[in-house]
């Protein structure tokens, strides 16, 4: 019996050291997102990976939410994922040359966990993450350009603006699209798949990959070096391109 | 038996603890004239969203309500109390505008005439339900059997003279599209509703600061003696008045500073809070929300239609 004890503390040992960290939040789904989206690899929570969001969100149909993995060097990619929304996957951004840092608004439908996953050159992923607390209902509901039925007008225009700032200027770009989530009623997902951001020569400076959680008309807002002229290219899920260039 | 005893008293203690007992307690502002002063403080299942101010005026004929409060249990230890005090029948109920807080107390006057500026009852009939949703979320069992009921008669600005009190309703609009004033010439008294926050910042899901600046001025012009904010203090000077419009104004322009210099949503909301607002509660939230509300317009007037490429 005894020996038996032994072993059996043993093996609970092992365990620990083999499980990785317990999450700060006590999510039910944090196992779920890590093997679904991190691919079941290697990750650490990380106060080096700053998630902003407000604790309770006003407006369940744009969250703010902002995040700064700049203090990690040799970033490979960057996922946002939310817990317990229906459509957990936000974005993914993969910054080239400009700092690991974005805003950007995301529907949320309950109070849910926000994770910042940034994997580094290791292959270990970064993880930040905060709690947004939400009267909900913000993914289930079709975009005001879809009900409205006047998206079509203005599909894929580009609003933007460059400030020239001391280390890093400001580029804040809005793109005209509803971001349907498929979730409402008879509207069909509808959502921008990916954005690139170069400068003026073509250059990438970063890669965006956007899903449906992201907010009607996308607003972003990066840090981009000293750059002040970009060309934005990308698609949305219908084939339909967003061309744009942007200066100051 | 003294295990029965303990159990009884647990059960006491336990009841007591959940007794939904909002405490009102109404206090006298001016001849005929109470109040019943809310927290300075965001729902909270602890307050049970008793953070408003309601008040009554007790005429010869009966009694005027101004507002019935968050909840089905509020409007029921609100009437309660009202014909405590007075013993008197009520006679109509004031609604100043449609935020949540201010009327979810109206099913327990189904019997009374409930007046309301039209944009009001619009209002609680568009969004009433998801407002009752939200509320069940923040304060839960203090709401329990609220239930939607919209006013039951149109307001029309102009005076009234009512059981000896010569009543003035004002139609204005600013913290949201229809927000009633009641003015009583008698007293001096002047039921402000949330145009006017007294040491509480002011809130903005519904508000057009310029609408709401203008909003202030004319009120500041009006004769009263009293002044009863929507919510904090009741006061006999219009420092609550200068306060919020302070506070706007001050909003107004860090939001526009803000926007101006490329500042994500996140980042307006750290603002820091200016010094001559250090005593206003719930400051650095209602920041929050506002820029909620607010930013967007201003933050895509920042911003150029970028050169379409092929």
């Amino acid at each position: 019996m005894f020996r038996h004890g032994r072993w059996l503390l043993l093996c609970l040992l092992c365990q620990s050291a083999g499980a990785a960290e317990p999450d700060p939040l006590n999510s039910p789904q944090w196992g779920a997102m890590h093997s679904r989206f991190l691919k079941s690899e290697p990750y650490v929570f990380d106060d080096n990976v700053k998630v902003d969001a407000p604790a309770d969100a006003e407006d369940s149909l744009n969250v703010p939410v902002a995040f700064d993995a700049s203090a990690l060097s040799g970033i490979q990619e960057i996922v946002v994922v939310s817990d317990l929304n229906p459509l957990p996957h936000v974005l993914n951004f993969r910054p080239k040359t400009v700092p690991a840092s974005l805003a950007f608004r995301m529907k949320l439908q309950q109070g849910s966990p926000i994770r910042v996953a940034a994997k580094t050159a290791d292959g270990v992923w970064h993880v930040g993450s905060t709690y947004v607390n939400a009267a909900g209902g913000g993914c289930t509901l079709p975009s005001v350009g879809t009900s409205s039925g006047d998206w079509s007008k203005t599909l894929g225009q580009v609003s933007a603006n460059v400030w020239e700032r001391a280390e890093n200027n400001r580029l804040r770009i809005r793109v005209m699209h509803p971001m349907d989530t498929g979730l409402a009623s008879g509207i069909p997902d509808f959502y921008i798949e990916n954005l690139n951001v170069k400068d003026a020569q073509g250059n990438l400076l970063a890669e965006l990959d956007l899903y449906e959680p992201i907010s009607e008309n996308p607003m972003l807002s990066l840090d981009v070096g000293k750059v002040t002229t970009f060309k934005l290219e990308g698609r949305d899920n219908n084939g339909n391109k967003i061309a744009a260039e942007v200066a100051r | 038996m003294k295990i029965w005893w303990l159990t009884l008293l647990l059960l006491n203690g336990a009841v007591c603890a959940n007794d939904f007992d909002y405490a009102l307690q109404p206090q006298q502002i001016a001849a005929d004239t109470y109040v019943i002063e809310g927290k300075t403080e965001d729902f909270s299942k602890a307050n049970g969203g008793f953070i408003v101010n309601t008040g009554f005026i007790v005429t010869r004929e009966g009694v005027v309500v101004i507002d019935t409060g968050v909840s089905r249990r509020f409007g029921e230890q609100q009437r309660a109390a009202i014909e405590k005090l007075t013993g008197k029948k009520i006679l109509r109920v004031y609604i100043t505008h449609h935020h949540p807080d201010h009327f979810l107390g109206n099913q327990v006057y189904g019997d009374v005439p409930i007046y309301a500026l039209p944009a009001t009852r619009d209002g609680i009939k568009a969004e009433g339900e998801t407002f009752s949703g939200n509320m069940y979320r923040l304060i839960g069992d203090w709401m329990r059997d609220t239930r939607i009921t919209a006013p039951t008669h149109e307001a029309k600005a102009g005076k009234e003279t009512i059981g000896g009190h010569e009543l003035e309703v004002i139609a204005l609009q600013g913290h949201t599209t229809g927000d009633l004033v009641l003015f009583d010439h008698t007293t001096g008294v002047l039921f402000a509703g949330d145009l006017v926050f007294n040491n509480r910042a002011a809130t903005t899901p519904h508000a057009t600061l310029k609408a709401w600046l203008q909003t202030l001025d004319s009120l500041q012009a009006l004769p009263f003696k009293t002044l009863v904010p929507g919510h904090g203090n009741v006061t006999n000077d219009p420092v609550p008045i200068t306060q919020t419009r302070a506070w706007l104004q001050w909003l107004e322009t860090a939001l526009k500073d803000a926007a101006a210099n490329g500042l994500d949503m996140t980042e307006v909301m750290q603002t820091p809070i200016p010094e001559a607002f250090k005593d206003v509660a719930l400051a650095q939230n209602e920041l929050r929300r506002s820029v909620s509300h607010l930013y967007p317009v201003l933050e895509q007037a920042n911003l150029k239609p970028a050169k379409q490429a092929e």
